[in-house]
């Protein structure tokens, strides 16, 4: 159904509002790629072959048609809460039920959807208190869900929900009653600030597109989320596609734009399918194409699928990989709202910040402003991973603490370990440690501590992490994923990795943290684009954090976190010895010395540490340690 | 899974795209996915078609991490290796791996041409860390006896196939 | 409208045309260093050499930054010394340091920084790659332990030349400069312009040197050596030895040349004569058939490779006619044939891709090749560096009998445009000297890639058109194919600006170029005989060695010429 007038598509929202409303009860099965890979789907499919078979009218998709009260179950986009998936929600209870098996779908139906009663044993219990509802759970509790609103509430495959919320009414508002003025100013007042990790005001940048005189422009949307440990814009893209669509729109209408690319990474496979479909569901019913809802203004969406590049989440470099080329930033000015994709005028935003926009242009800045804080308005959407109790996807108001997301949300550090350190903004971010835990996460409190909200991966280091692994890990990543354009970035990586390898493995020099620093300063002084510039910051914050750590490992040849294998010590317990020499014949270094029916010794310049000799020893008179 | 490049398939695949310069990434991700690795004798049809030199399609494929100039096997495991999987101990998964497949240093395809072994810098599904994916099929929560066990399966499922 | 002011090193500067920072640096007399910047090519931005920091301490890379009124910077302080250092610490760290034994050494621009920024120790272990340097070309090699991978030679490959041999591979740490599948570049799209040689900052990719060869041949007692200089070597070889570029020194080449050793001396722009004769009645020739395209001049053997290896179809529209150079490697092979000894012919070349024509199988004879080596503008100045041959006692002398007539018309074959006009003087109809000066203005001289002129020649107009520099001749290409540009003559010449700009020239900035042209434009205006044909020699020989057989000594047929025409 083509919808060709502001009346249609109005029309077409009371029509699927009604049909959703009719839907009395709702399954909602996490289909984000964690509880896919856990098994969501076949527990969707279960659940629909034992509802019909109880003779229970069911509806996997909304229909078109007018119809009676049914149960409806829908994939949904990702609830967020990946550790503890699959997940499945039944509302109208508000239910939720937490790594949920196909066994577990029989009860589930006669239990919950028949007969309205919670199951204790599927619902997320702590500290011996059980959680039945899913806005009970600490977890979602703090969170400010606005642009992972429809996460987990609606099918993510389906334009026929997302109208029934009220989908494409800021679209509508923006083409019909607003100008392209009225669009950037009301953006520029909601203090928007772009969420791939410059925070450039986007209400500004788009200014800069429409002031351009040039033609064609383009609206580009940067789904290259290649930060190790981030994963937010891959929900949104998957599971509200057609939000981030939406905003892409309205900026079309803004800055007078037609055409516009999304950029997806590679390893992304269902955030292309599910924006595949949304585009082509959004243009058969005439949201994209050509003089949209009978207007003038016509836009059509296309994806390119990068091709495993870190650098490409750089605009120009992503621009230039739209373009067929390799993806190497290039310099700048002209900047990329000058003289972008194919030279042109060119809105280039990630994801989050598209998804952003239609409730900015549908509630008003004022009300954007309402969360946050004063310099960094809204909401930030995180990917909270590594040693943490509930891993997962979340979303908080700006200025949030690192100790609402750790300890509220997160629910801790699991194992009784302590907290050490979390790294913020992925590669290009530095760590915050405990004296953090109460700075206000915003734009720029986080770049005075030397760290960055990058595009919002939080990874969380528990105590028994060793500090210049990390570093050296970051750089080691880097280095892969210099493009080699410009001097600084190719070789200056190259050779901190060279200096944190030796380090880590044991032949580390005293001068070795200086010359890290002096690489550091003139990379991030002189190299040519921002991923350059930002890659000695993880180096610099665990130098700055954690100096200890990194004397430890040079001066004492001790790793502190018990992690470098290099580190390690082995001894032979005098009294334990009885001179079997079977060690020293299992030692490949020829490390271990010794007289036959006397204990022998390990001389640990020449150990390799590979603990060879521990397997040997029938007396247990080996001993590691660090 | 090497297979004869065929010259209709290559000039549908390159037509498909109106034989244009920028759609060059989209061209090869498309020959890739039918032959599973970019076929030498692709480059001279390609260039010619697009206009671009050869040393460009070759700088090109040789820029994006997941172009492969190597024939790649039947399954292709990547072990993501990002920060989440990382500090939840990713490496000795794919040792394992590497170890059970007897992969020299420098491989990352057997010799047979059923199993390629890579790593990925990040899958975004930190939140089962640690992750590795089979043909794009995600596998949660991975331990290296998990791995062994998923290995011996699709080494049951090869033998099937074979049979 | 003025542009406003700068503020340079505490020096006012007014904002001209410069379309960055660094040209108006360097306008005020700072010679801020780069290895990736050049003015005919695009913005790289890659050694961050040129960075300056302005007056809020903030940092600019000069290149890519425009002028703006009330911009305040400093080029030269301390940070910026210290960044600058240590880029070409991490440059050397990663490079091959066997200086005395580069072929660039002395005229390598990382070397020149490294000595006056002082870098006396490296703090990192050297890494350099160390695969085989590519000796397959005849033109060029390459060493990637000396590449700094400013890409100079990637954008001059593909932005100016079009040619597209080579491009970056791979990335990070691991990229290098690479043709498709890393090929010997014998096999790869080269045409062995040398372009990339004469951009390269390093000894990454330097011209092949065949000097040893050529001593040893005129070490031996019973080795007859003649050699020819082409016209653009006069006009550019003098820099080496503190002429101004373009002042004509040919006499003191002649005597340098014979001070070396060789037997004879020629002037190839004696051959020029007979190109432009055969070439002049091919495309009169070529006038009475019908022809959907025009007639390419075969001069450029970089051309010459270039529609081999990329527009094969066009060959058969190229002219027949040999190079000035093999032209008269085969009148000088007749002439010497008998002569006793063994005769060995060298030629002296502003050119690389000369290394490979000479080479060719066409172009010998009983096995032999005509012209047995060629060497550079660049490796003669070496040669009589090495001779120790004081160049400021040598005195002028002319070249050798018999072939020591020359015209006008033969000497500006090295400029771009030059054949075209040599061969319009030819044909023209009007024979006066207002005619000559008519052609001069017709619009075939001057610098610009593509130059176009119209012609009445025997009451019929002739529309023409002089390319140099590939990249312009592969645009003029496509139009032709698509149809929408039409010429019955069209001149090619591979190297921008044509043979005086030559890959074995000394490296000269725009300007001078200009002052190489100007040079041999002047060097016609003194010699006598304007017009091929009236060289007395001509008649000479067409009546002698070349009696019956001009066809058969003067042209060439390339495998794809017997094809036929029928595009």
């Amino acid at each position: 159904m083509r919808l060709t007038s502001r009346a249609d598509l109005q029309q077409a929202r009371r029509f699927y509002a009604r049909a959703l409303a009719q839907q009395t009860t709702k399954i909602l099965v996490c289909a984000g790629t964690g509880c896919i890979a856990g098994g969501a789907l076949g527990i969707r499919d279960h659940l629909v072959e034992l509802l019909t078979a109880k003779g229970q009218k069911v509806a996997v998709t909304l229909t078109e048609e007018p119809h009676g009260q049914e149960i409806s179950v829908k994939s949904s986009g990702c609830h967020g809460f990946c550790e503890m998936g699959p997940l499945v929600r039944i509302e109208p209870s508000g239910y939720l039920y937490i790594k949920v098996k196909p066994e577990d779908c029989e009860e589930i139906v006669e239990e919950t959807v028949i007969n309205g009663r919670h199951i204790p044993r599927l619902a997320y219990s702590f500290n011996d208190k059980i959680f039945p509802k899913q806005d009970e759970i600490p977890f979602y509790q703090q969170q400010t869900r606005l642009v992972l609103e429809h996460c987990g509430q609606i099918d993510a495959t389906s334009v026929k929900e997302y109208l029934g919320l009220g989908g494409y009414s800021a679209f509508e508002k923006a083409l019909f009653d607003l100008s392209p003025d009225d669009i950037i100013k009301e953006l520029s007042d909601s203090g928007l600030r772009g969420r791939g990790g410059g925070g450039f005001p986007a209400g500004k940048k788009w200014a800069e597109v429409q002031r351009q005189k040039a033609k064609p422009k383009y609206v580009v949307c940067n789904g290259d989320e290649g930060d190790p440990g981030a994963f937010m814009d891959r929900s949104v893209m998957e599971g509200d596609p057609h939000r981030m669509l939406e905003g892409m729109l309205i900026s079309g209408i803004a800055c007078d734009a037609s055409e516009a690319y999304i950029y997806v990474r590679a390893e992304y496979p269902m955030a292309v399918n599910r924006l595949k479909l949304a585009i082509e569901e959004a243009t058969e019913r005439g949201l994209l194409g050509d003089n949209i809802l009978g207007s003038n203004f016509s836009f059509r969406i296309k994806i390119n699928r990068g091709a495993g590049a870190f650098v490409c989440g750089e605009g120009s470099a992503l621009t230039s990989s739209i373009e067929g080329k390799r993806g190497m930033p290039r310099v700048k000015p002209p900047r990329t709202a000058e003289k972008g994709l194919f030279n042109q005028p060119t809105v280039l935003n990630n994801v989050e910040t598209f998804a952003n926009v239609p409730e900015i242009i549908n509630k008003g800045a004022k009300w954007h402003r309402s969360f946050g804080t004063s310099n960094s308005a809204g909401t930030k959407a995180f990917a909270l991973t590594g040693n943490i109790r509930n891993t997962g996807l979340i979303e908080v108001p700006m200025g949030s603490t690192l100790r609402t997301i750790i300890y509220d949300i997160g629910g801790g550090i699991p194992d009784g370990k302590d907290f050490k350190a979390v790294q913020i903004g992925g590669p290009s971010g530095g760590c915050l440690t405990k004296e953090h835990l109460d700075l206000p996460l915003d734009f720029d409190s986080l770049k005075k501590v030397g760290a960055m909200i990058g595009s919002g991966g939080l990874v969380v280091m528990d105590s028994e992490t060793c500090m210049v692994e990390v570093a050296r890990f970051f750089m080691n990543f880097i280095q892969n994923e210099s493009c080699g354009k410009c001097v600084p970035c190719r070789e200056g990586t190259k050779r901190m990795l060279m200096i944190l390898e030796r380090i880590v493995t044991g032949r580390g020099v005293v001068r070795d943290l200086d010359l890290l620093l002096e690489l550091a300063d003139t990379i991030s002084n002189t190299a040519l684009c921002g991923l350059g510039k930002t890659a000695p910051n993880p180096v610099v914050s665990t130098i700055r954090h954690f100096r200890s750590e990194y004397e430890a490992h040079i001066v004492e040849k001790r790793c502190p976190g018990h992690v470098c294998a290099k580190m390690k010590r082995f001894s032979i317990e005098e009294d334990k010895c009885k001179g079997c020499s079977k060690c020293a014949q299992a030692c490949p270094s020829a490390a271990i010395s010794g007289k036959v029916k006397e204990p022998f010794f390990i001389d640990l310049d020449k150990c390799v540490r590979c603990g060879a000799c521990i397997n040997a020893c029938k007396f247990q008179a080996i001993q590691e340690s660090w | 899974m090497s297979q004869e490049l065929s010259a209709q398939l290559l000039d549908e695949i390159i037509g498909a795209h109106q034989n244009s310069p920028s759609a060059v990434i989209a061209i090869l991700q498309d020959i890739q996915e039918r032959y599973h690795y970019i076929p030498k004798a692709a480059f001279a049809p390609l260039a010619h078609r697009v206009g671009v030199s050869e040393a460009s399609i070759y700088s090109v494929v040789t820029f994006y991490e997941n172009f492969s100039l190597e024939p790649k096997g039947r399954f292709i495991f990547k072990v993501c290796d990002g920060t989440a999987c990382h500090v939840r101990k990713s490496t000795p998964i794919l040792e394992r791996l590497r170890k059970e497949l007897s992969l020299a240093s420098d491989e990352v395809t057997t010799a047979d041409l059923n199993f390629t072994v890579e790593t990925v810098s990040c899958l975004g599904a930190c939140g089962l860390a640690p992750v590795l994916t089979v043909n794009d099929k995600v596998y949660p929560a991975m331990t290296p006896s998990k791995v062994s066990t998923l290995l011996a399966e699709l080494k049951e499922e090869l033998s099937h196939e074979t049979n | 409208m003025t542009k406003g002011v700068m503020t340079i090193d505490g020096v006012t500067v007014e904002i001209g045309e410069e379309r960055n920072v660094l040209e108006l640096i360097r306008k005020t007399g700072v010679e801020l260093p780069t290895f990736c910047y050049h003015s005919e090519l695009s913005i790289y931005g890659g050694c961050r050499m040129c960075i300056v920091e302005d007056d809020r301490g903030g940092l600019i890379p000069s290149c890519s930054e425009e002028p703006r009124d009330g911009l305040v910077i400093k080029t030269n302080t301390q940070r910026l010394r210290r960044y600058r250092r240590n880029i070409l610490e991490l440059l050397l760290a990663n490079h091959c340091r066997d200086c005395t034994v580069c072929g660039r050494s002395g005229a390598c621009r990382l070397q020149d920084l490294a000595r006056s920024f002082n870098i006396a120790n490296i703090r990192f272990i050297n890494t350099a790659l160390n695969p085989k340097t590519d000796l397959s070309s005849k033109c060029v090699s390459k060493d990637l332990n000396k590449c700094i991978l400013c890409g100079d030679c990637v954008r001059v490959c593909n932005e100016i030349q079009q040619v597209g041999a080579i491009d970056f591979a791979n990335r990070g740490s691991k990229m290098r400069v690479s043709t498709s599948f890393d090929a010997p570049i014998s096999e790869s799209s080269c045409v062995g312009c040398g372009q990339c040689a004469a951009v390269c900052p390093t000894g990454a990719i330097i011209v092949k040197n065949d000097i040893s060869d050529v001593w040893r041949e005129l070490d031996k007692k019973d080795t007859l050596v003649t050699v020819q200089v082409a016209p653009a070597v006069r006009v550019a070889l003098g820099q080496a030895f503190g002429l101004a570029d373009g002042e004509n020194s040919m006499g003191l080449i002649v005597a340098a040349l014979r001070r070396l050793g060789f037997d004879r001396v020629f002037d190839t722009a004696t051959a020029a004569d007979l190109t432009v004769r055969e070439e002049s009645r091919e495309f009169a020739q070529s006038l009475l058939s019908l022809r959907s395209m025009p007639l390419f001049t075969s001069c450029c053997p970089a051309w010459i490779n270039f529609v081999e290896k990329h527009y094969p179809q066009l060959t058969p529209h190229v002219s027949t006619c040999r190079s000035p150079m093999q032209m008269f490697a085969s009148v000088i092979g007749e002439e010497y044939k008998n002569c006793g000894q063994r005769h060995v012919h060298v030629a002296v070349m502003p050119c690389t891709a000369k290394k490979f024509e000479a080479a060719r199988e066409e172009f010998k004879t009983n096995g032999e090749p005509n012209v047995h080596y060629v060497l550079t503008t660049q490796e003669l100045i070496q040669m009589i560096q090495q001779a120790g041959v004081i160049w400021e006692d040598l005195e002028a002398e002319g070249v050798d009998t018999p072939f020591s007539v020359l015209s006008g018309a033969g000497v500006i074959f090295g400029v771009t445009g030059g054949v075209t006009e040599a061969v319009l003087r030819e044909l023209a109809d009007d024979r006066s000297s207002t005619g000559l000066k008519k052609i001069a203005f017709v619009g075939v001289r001057g610098q610009e890639g593509l130059k176009e002129a119209k012609v009445t020649v025997g009451g019929r107009e002739l529309a023409i058109a002089v390319v140099s520099g590939l990249g312009n001749a592969r645009n003029l290409i496509k139009e032709l194919l698509k149809g929408s540009r039409k010429y019955d003559f069209v001149e090619v010449m591979a190297c921008p600006g044509g043979c005086v700009c030559g890959a074995g020239q000394p490296v000269a900035s725009l300007p001078h170029r200009a002052a190489r042209g100007q040079g041999l434009y002047a060097a016609d205006r003194l010699s006598s005989v304007k017009r091929s044909e009236e060289n007395p020699l001509m008649a000479i020989l067409y009546n002698g060695v070349l009696k019956d057989r001009a066809h058969e000594l003067l042209h060439v047929h390339y495998p794809g010429h017997e094809a036929g025409s029928s595009i």
